[in-house]
């Protein structure tokens, strides 16, 4: 009754200053539009204010997540794969791409994947963030600062890198991996970036880019690049001493459960944070992204149960990443049931290009980084032709401004070419770029570690420590 | 006096124990050991590999007693751990020539 009191209480009072504010106007004349037009645009403003800084929360949460996908979660899950003499340093892997790549984003590769450039590359107008601050820039976010924009794609340009790690776990020198990282950053990475998401790239679907290719959050520009770059090391590292003749089974499916999980749940600032915004189109990539995890989960774990005749938790985790890398390039243009269909697709998929064409073909990617992103990237940016509905995410416009297709199902056939000429660049650079890094730090620095390194194993041999040392001294 | 050497199922360990106290055993050494006899091993699958996991996890227990304790003790070592199945593990027993307390030199049965 006294809430309703104050309710009625409240409700007058803002009646009569309405009422007063509108008698205020009416009463002056000729200069009464000043005030009031000062009043609408002060307003707006703080409209605008309310919903920049909505925007940047989230953008700042989403920038978090995905860093808290590399580490802990990518480095719990690979290292929990390897043997236990490799935890460290394939852990070290993972971390050490945060610190890399973070100073050499802020140095060059932001400006070469974002600053405006032609087709392929950006230029170095943003070299050590100049003019990457507090003023957003409209073609790419309008309502969050620049500076939030750099961070956010930062936390991409390293977790990518990082997937590759997965190919030449247990074999590769640490140095020569970390000159390996900064040359793929600034030829593969900051390229394809570029090319899809960079004012004038090629690829670029939202600024109107030559072969407009549909990739919400990464599917070719981290998956594909990624994956395929893995199947490239792994074929020119060549196999672990051993393999596949001696089992070496992971160390502790326990550690890389944690990672997956984490990786889930990081995964919603990597999709969802991919609006760019808190809005609406944040909440749909977000759902779609849960469903595709929950489907693929269940795709893979269904088909393991089928052939080998038990559900394994190692199986369940991989599936969930699997449909997580295929729904990223998918997830703001897709409705739910599409995600469905789509984390379906790529649990069985990548189930059988991990177990099935990895053992016919007998190469060693050790963690599976080309099963399940090259794999799943690629499968999952074809699905994003097919499925992308203008209903969820009205992209494609016409000059009059009335909406157009989006994807294969809505009757736009041309798309599926387009995100195929995205797929078939990523596969081309990563080949390319890949090769030729291998071959020059090979020829400089030597990428494999000896033998007796090897058999003794990373932790020791490389960083001088172990992961696991029960017997400290009393 | 006699060493009783008997490599059980981990998840017996514990019946074993409580039989054993009952029969009046006071002291005993455990060991995590790996191993197989006619059991073999069993297989794992981790993303589609097969791994034949031939070692199992075993439990050994070392326990040196008088002679007229040992038929007591491994009696119940045999209740303690029997599933009657492939796999129980096996008890050894063989002689012991002398026991010395190293608190204070002490030799001989009584030591146990």
């Amino acid at each position: 009754m006294k809430n309703f009191a104050t309710l009625c209480l409240t409700l007058v009072m803002v009646c009569l200053f309405v009422c007063s504010a509108q008698a205020h106007t009416s009463s002056g004349t000729g200069t009464a539009n000043d005030p009031q037009s000062a009043r609408i645009e002060k307003l707006e403003q703080a409209v605008a204010d309310a919903k920049s800084s909505g925007d940047n929360a989230w953008m700042l949460m989403s920038s978090a997540l995905v860093l808290m996908m590399t580490g802990p979660g990518l480095a719990l899950f690979y290292g929990g794969l390897v043997r236990k003499k490799n935890v460290l340093s394939t852990m070290m892997q993972s971390f050490a791409m945060m610190a890399i790549v973070t100073l050499l984003w802020g140095l060059i590769s932001y400006s070469l994947a974002f600053s405006a450039g032609n087709s392929f590359i950006g230029g170095l107008h943003n070299v050590f963030l100049r003019g990457v601050g507090a003023q957003p820039d409209a073609d790419y976010a309008a309502t969050i600062p620049l500076q939030t924009f750099m961070v956010y794609q930062l936390m991409f340009a390293i977790i990518t890198p990082a997937l590759i790690t997965g190919a030449f776990a247990e074999r590769m020198k640490f140095s020569a991996m970390a000159v390996f990282m900064v040359l793929w950053s600034l030829l593969v990475y900051a390229p394809m970036a570029h090319m899809v998401w960079g004012k004038g790239g090629l690829l670029n679907a939202s600024l109107r880019g030559r072969f407009p290719c549909l990739d919400f959050a990464g599917g070719t520009v981290v998956h594909v690049t990624s994956g395929v770059s893995a199947l490239v090391c792994a074929l020119y590292l060549g196999r672990r001493i051993g393999y596949p003749k001696q089992p070496m089974p992971p160390h502790s499916v326990v550690l890389s459960f944690m990672g997956a999980c984490l990786l889930w749940v990081g995964w919603f600032g990597f999709n969802a944070g991919s609006a760019l915004s808190a809005g609406t189109l944040a909440t749909s990539a977000f759902v779609a992204t849960h469903f595709a995890a929950a489907a693929a989960t269940l795709g893979w774990s269904a088909a393991e149960w089928w052939k080998s005749g038990k559900p394994s938790a190692l199986g369940a985790i991989s599936g969930a990443v699997a449909g997580l890398v295929a729904i990223t390039p998918a997830a703001g243009f897709v409705s739910p049931m599409s995600a469905i269909v789509i984390g379906l697709a790529a649990g069985i998929f990548c189930y059988l290009m991990v177990t099935k064409v990895k053992a016919m073909f007998r190469y060693d990617d050790s963690l599976d980084a080309f099963g399940v992103h090259g794999a799943g990237g690629t499968l999952g940016a074809l699905l994003t032709g097919v499925f992308a509905s203008s209903a969820v995410n009205p992209i494609f416009k016409n000059a009059q401004g009335s909406t157009l297709a989006s994807g294969l199902l809505e009757g736009n056939a041309y798309q599926l070419l387009n995100q195929l000429v995205g797929v078939v660049i990523a596969w081309t650079l990563a080949i390319v770029g890949t090769m030729a890094i291998l071959k020059l730090v090979d020829v400089t620095i030597g990428l494999r570690v000896s033998e007796d390194h090897e058999m003794q194993g990373l932790d020791l041999s490389q960083h001088g420590e172990e992961g696991y040392y029960w017997e400290s001294p009393a | 006096m006699t060493k009783i050497e008997a490599i059980i199922q981990v998840s017996k360990l514990d019946a074993v124990k409580d039989a054993l106290h009952e029969v009046g055993v006071e002291g005993m050494t455990v060991f995590e050991a790996r191993g197989h006899g006619r059991q073999k091993g069993h297989t794992e699958f981790y993303r589609g590999r097969e791994y034949t996991v031939d070692l199992i996890p075993k439990v050994k227990l070392e326990i040196v007693l008088a002679d007229d304790m040992v038929e007591k003790a491994v009696h119940a070592i045999t209740t303690g751990a029997r599933t009657g199945k492939i796999g129980d593990g096996k008890i050894f027993l063989s002689r012991i020539d002398e026991a010395i307390r190293i608190r204070n030199d002490e030799r001989g049965e009584s030591v146990l």
